[in-house]
């Protein structure tokens, strides 16, 4: 099995591997192995196309989760130019599974503030697997007030399983500091525009996802808890995963239709992780739609917008 | 502790002496205490307010009990009472919500996890709001949300205080998304009353996690907490399995977020009153009209 291919995608990854040999073998041959590549690249592309036609929650869940997909610093590099990153809350730490700085979209300044997954071990142990700790939070609602003060609007990246379980944490106040950013970022003066990239995962996500216009990637989930821990407590196994994501209705489609979602953001055939070029140039495009949008607004249109938006979560 | 002595032993005799008529021991006339499993005269303990006499171990106690503990007798008036939980996903793990829903109303008699009241407190108008954790672990929903909304409202428009006495497991996983943006709703309505110089007091009863604790928990201008009370943000046994290690002694504990500065202070229940009506008193003191 394919490690870089989810379980759901090994049959593209057989043909894959086809397509590599037959190149491996054409160098020094010239009988009809162009063509025979080619029905191959077709027939690998009629098969993610059948496969990602009809996929359910759990699969999406294992996409927004993949390891080669897109994360916060693969999009600043290919979304923003300029980018400065800020580092630390001032109190305590960095925090290195939340990044953020300044940056320019399309020559406007921004702030943009993302959670950092890794991709090597290390990388991930740094990273911490995108759980941000009290101080994480704390760094990107400092930077958020500074891009307040500065008139620069926030562009959030969603991308975590969820805020750090750990002691350290908790000793430092973890509900406090998601609590404090969902308070103060219902009143920013200032667009917020969050996009999920990946994983939205509960407390952790929203804690910079308060926002004026949510967006999805098409592959992306958000939920109030993972599936493997909805089913841990209600199906008491975490082996009905893909029961309590259906249940939970975590994709961006689901919560689209359930108002929450503004726009989803479709992604390249076989996901983001296809294209990271193709995939960040179109979530450009509509970030830049989304601040134009909120820019028309005046602040006190856009916080009241804000403010009743949040209002009707629910009703 | 004598008084207590006295109704135990007789009315221990007069029990036992039931049975043996009757067959069947009045319905909770005893209590075991969970911390030092003392049993406890029901009528003795309520008069504790529910406190263990013998080693002063603060029971759960529900919403309305909590609320009525705490308010004057007197105006008290509950706000978006009619409120009511609705399905809107479907959702179904073993057990569809709607039914969890029906047996939570049945088990508890009240429509939903949270009462919200206006009254007042030694004759000072504010609204009180309490989490009732019997119903469905006292987990944040729609309407636990858009009640604590309401009682918010009410004291924007009133300019009179906000105390809330929380217990719960978190945010209600049965309504997924919706019940995660309430953190976010309850917070901006918070931060609102911050804004306008507002008093909220929150009190956190045992136990206070996940969405509740990491929204309107933790964001008052004064956070308190009773004795002992479990509060985190993630469960001690997630923590548990992610660190793979021990957990310090008294970790979560109302004593050990006072020391790590997360909250106030800690206030034993029956002194609840009279120090949150200092509290609020010296708090409401200056206001500028």
């Amino acid at each position: 099995m394919n490690l870089n291919y989810l379980p759901f995608e090994q049959p593209i990854a057989e043909l894959e591997q086809k397509i590599q040999e037959l190149r491996l073998v054409g160098n020094d041959n010239e009988l009809n192995i162009g063509d025979e590549i080619s029905r191959l690249e077709d027939k690998k592309i009629a098969l993610t196309k059948s496969l990602f036609s009809n996929l359910g929650a759990w699969e999406v869940s294992q996409l927004a989760r993949h390891p080669k997909r897109p994360y916060t610093l693969d999009y600043i590099e290919h979304v923003f130019t300029d980018f400065e990153e800020m580092h630390g809350d001032r109190h305590y730490a960095d925090d290195r599974a939340i990044v953020g700085g300044i940056a320019r979209l399309e020559g406007r300044p921004v702030m943009v503030i993302g959670h950092q997954k890794g991709r090597e071990v290390k990388e991930k142990v740094l990273r911490n697997f995108g759980m941000p700790r009290p101080e994480g939070y704390r760094k990107a609602l400092r930077l958020m007030e500074t891009a307040e003060r500065f008139h620069m609007p926030i562009v959030t990246l969603i991308d975590t399983p969820g805020a750090y379980p750990g002691i350290g944490a908790e000793e430092r106040g973890q509900s406090e500091a998601i609590a404090f950013n969902l308070a103060v970022m219902s009143r920013l003066k200032t667009p917020i525009i969050s996009t999920v990239i990946g994983e939205g995962g509960s407390g952790g996500a929203l804690a910079i996802g308060v926002c004026d216009e949510l967006m999805m990637l098409q592959y992306g989930t958000y939920s109030v808890i993972s599936p493997e821990g909805c089913a841990s407590i209600l199906w008491k196994s975490a082996d009905r995963a893909s029961d309590a994501a259906k249940a939970m209705g975590i994709t961006a489609q689901r919560l689209q239709e359930l108002g929450f979602v503004d726009t989803i953001i479709p992604e390249p055939l076989g996901g983001a992780h296809f294209s990271h070029q193709e995939m960040a140039l179109s979530l450009k495009k509509n970030i830049l739609a989304a601040l134009d949008r909120m820019e028309a607004l005046t602040t006190e249109e856009l916080l009241a917008r804000r403010y009743n938006r949040l209002m009707s979560y629910g009703l | 502790m004598s008084s207590w002595l006295d109704k135990f032993v007789p009315s221990l005799v007069r029990s036992e002496s039931k049975r043996s008529t009757s067959g069947s021991v009045p319905e909770g006339l005893w209590k075991k205490c969970p911390k030092c499993e003392n049993v406890l005269y029901r009528p003795e303990l309520e008069k504790h307010l529910d406190v263990c006499p013998k080693c002063t171990h603060h029971l759960r106690i529900g919403a309305r009990r909590r609320l009525d503990i705490f308010l004057d007798k007197e105006g008290r008036q509950e706000i978006g009472a009619h409120l009511e939980p609705e399905d809107k996903l479907k959702f179904k793990d073993s057990k569809r919500y709607k039914d969890r829903l029906a047996d939570a109303q049945k088990a508890t008699g009240e429509k939903d996890a949270l009462v919200a009241m206006e009254g007042s407190l030694d004759g000072m108008p504010l609204v009180a709001v309490a989490f009732e954790f019997s119903f469905l672990g006292g987990s944040m929903g729609a309407i636990v949300g858009e009640r604590f909304i309401q009682a918010v409202n009410v004291c924007l428009e009133k300019r009179i205080p906000l105390v809330c006495f929380s217990a719960s497991g978190g945010a209600r996983m049965q309504e997924a998304l919706i019940s995660l943006m309430q953190m976010a709703k309850t917070s901006a309505g918070l931060e609102r009353m911050k804004q306008e110089g507002i008093p909220y007091i929150s009190v956190m009863t045992d136990p206070v996690f996940g969405g509740v604790s990491a929204s309107l928990a933790m964001l008052g201008d004064l956070n308190v907490a009773e004795p002992n009370a479990l509060i985190g943000f993630a469960g001690p046994r997630v923590i548990e399995q992610t660190v793979r290690e021990k957990l310090p002694e008294g970790f979560q504990r109302s004593e050990f977020l006072l020391n790590k500065g997360a909250l106030d202070m800690i206030i034993k229940r029956d002194e609840i009153r009279p120090r949150l009506y200092n509290i609020l008193s010296l708090l409401t003191a200056n206001k500028v009209a």
